[in-house]
């Protein structure tokens, strides 16, 4: 991970770490004055963040009984299993929408004045700053059958019957790529503003069209963000709970929704347990694989 | 000819990107004063009735303290532990910096289900669920980070030069921090802080696994009513829950100006980086 890899970097470059043995272990993990600041909140994280997260992962292999009982039970099951397949299917076209309005978003942003910029950056952070639970609850409203947008629709004449979207694909999308377009936009912008305009100026120059510049200089060289923008968004997408179990019917279910069921409703701590390490184990996969397209650490410093 | 189609394309998609984005928030607050009981658009008439009925049942008033309450006390647990770890960042030298780090905005990345989940299990056994103490502390791992980026960002704007002048002029480094460092990241750790409000005020998923009887916070609430029946009174307290948020950004909006205008005044050539 490039997280990790600037870290080292950083370190290898401060001065008295070139002798080598002993010392050198000791200049690695001392610790100044300003350095020990950092342990309150390390402290309080790895009590109360961490610690949890380890009992969570314990608790997925001896709730009931020691072994991999609750995991074998996830893949035996074939509702488990769809609803599995459901999490990946919905993350993914989440992420594909997203990135359809994202794309043109982002390359708005970076053709655009100072203040522009400013309102589109402050616009799609929106989503990320008002309550999950206000903005899907007003979408119930915008959505349903004798909603504001079938209503407007039906009397201007647009539909004769009012088109389903609560409970169903279409609904969970909807709600959901809102939440997820400040995942996409961000990164993808970030590599946008970092391509040196003068190589597609370059292009135009030895011949090619303004389209074709675009298609084959700028496109590829946006590659990154997009690809962390994906990933990102994909992540964010499949823990999910609020959105899915609000606008979505039965067949909508997502993981992040099973894992409530079973501890508000069946009491099923290590099966919850063990669905949450697997969203866990993929997360953080996933993640690893974006910080090769991207500094995360830079990313997440700089989301607000 | 094709730029300017391609640019009214862009402009275009990024209005309807905007209505998207905005049109559920604005369809609230006209709703919640409608007279239609059964919240069909378009409103009718205009009314408080939704808002009087809130304040004659006391468990929405009561929900709404607690959630202040935990919003209040994880802001302020947060800035505290978040600006130390920024400071320690920005200017010490720590071990396993990577690591650190990771563990530092891991809250960020990790899903809420699982953190509720996982807290819920490990409070239970020492009886913290249903307590303010116990939605803070959780609430605190899920602000902090805001507050860490934050000051981080304002600390590396800081000119150094100005802490070595007043050491030079013979304060000690104590004082020099009260005097010419926290002033300069104020600004930062007050977005900080109410970045860790809002999260704390908006929480539902991790709330839902720490509520019960005893004590349940305003948004698990509402969605305890959402999941029963769609009622104008949830539109009304959604508007204030959403006002409550406008009114953060707001702040941070006047104390980044406020903080440009003292950058400007001041004769560092660079900009604050806010």
């Amino acid at each position: 991970m490039s997280l990790t890899r600037s870290v080292t970097l950083e370190k290898s470059g401060r001065p008295g770490t070139r002798s080598g043995g002993p010392s050198r272990l000791r200049s690695k993990l001392r610790l100044d004055g300003w350095g020990l600041l950092a342990v309150p909140l390390l402290v309080f994280l790895l009590v109360i963040f961490v610690g949890p997260l380890c009992l969570l992962i314990a608790k997925s292999f001896t709730d009931p009984t020691v072994g991999f009982e609750n995991y074998q039970k996830i893949f035996a099951e074939p509702l488990y299993l769809k609803i599995l397949r459901n999490t990946f299917v919905t993350a993914l076209v989440v992420t594909v929408v997203t990135l359809l309005l994202a794309y043109p978003y982002a390359y708005l942003m970076t053709i655009a004045k100072p203040f522009w910029r400013t309102i589109l950056l402050l616009l799609v952070l929106v989503p990320f700053w008002t309550s999950v639970l206000v903005r899907t609850f007003a979408l119930v409203l915008l959505l349903r059958d004798t909603g504001v947008l079938n209503t407007i629709a039906q009397d201007a004449g647009l539909i004769s019957e009012p088109i389903a979207m609560l409970r169903t694909l279409r609904g969970v999308v909807f709600g959901m790529v809102q939440v997820a377009l400040p995942f996409a936009v961000l990164p993808i912008y970030a590599t946008m503003r970092g391509i040196d305009t003068r190589l597609t100026q370059a292009a135009q120059g030895l011949g090619d069209r303004p389209s074709g510049a675009f298609w084959r200089v700028f496109v590829p060289l946006s590659m990154p963000g997009v690809a962390a923008g994906m990933l990102l968004t994909f992540i964010q997408a499949l823990g999910y709970y609020i959105t899915p179990a609000m606008l979505g019917g039965p067949k909508n279910t997502m993981i992040g929704e099973l894992i409530v069921q079973q501890v508000s409703t069946v009491l099923q701590f290590g099966f919850a347990a063990a669905l949450a390490v697997i969203l866990l184990v993929t997360t953080f996969v996933l993640l690893a694989i974006a910080g090769r397209f991207m500094n995360l650490e830079r990313m997440l410093m700089g989301r607000s | 000819m094709t730029r300017i189609l391609t640019r009214t394309g862009l402009i275009l998609l990024a209005v309807v990107i905007g209505a998207y984005i905005l049109l559920p928030i604005l369809i609230i607050l006209p709703m919640s004063v409608s007279n239609n009981a059964f919240l069909t658009f378009p409103p009718e008439g205009f009314t408080w009735q939704w808002f009087e009925k809130l304040k004659l049942d006391p468990t929405w008033l009561d929900a709404a303290t607690s959630s202040l309450w935990i919003a209040l006390l994880s802001a302020a647990l947060s800035v505290v532990l978040g600006t130390l770890a920024a400071l320690a960042l920005v200017r010490g030298r720590i071990p396993f910096r990577g690591p650190v780090l990771m563990v530092m905005l891991a809250p960020l990345i990790v899903p809420y289900v699982i953190v509720g989940l996982a807290v819920y299990i490990a409070f239970l056994r020492i009886g913290l669920t249903e307590t303010t103490l116990g939605f803070v502390l959780v609430h605190t791992c899920l602000g902090v980070p805001y507050v860490m980026i934050n000051v981080c960002a304002g600390l590396v704007a800081v000119d150094r030069r100005l802490e070595m002048a007043s050491m030079n002029l013979g304060a000690g480094p104590v004082s020099t921090f009260f005097r010419i460092t926290l002033p300069a990241i104020l600004p930062n750790m007050l977005a900080g802080a109410l970045f860790a409000f809002i999260t704390s005020w908006d929480e539902v998923v991790v709330a839902i696994f720490m509520s019960g009887p005893t004590l349940t916070t305003l948004p698990v609430k509402m969605w305890a009513g959402i999941r029963v029946q769609i009622d104008p009174t949830l539109a009304a307290i959604s508007s204030l829950a959403l006002l409550v948020i406008v009114a953060c950004f707001v702040i941070i909006g006047l104390g980044r100006l406020v903080q440009r205008l003292f950058a400007r005044r001041s004769l560092s050539s660079d900009s604050t980086g806010a």
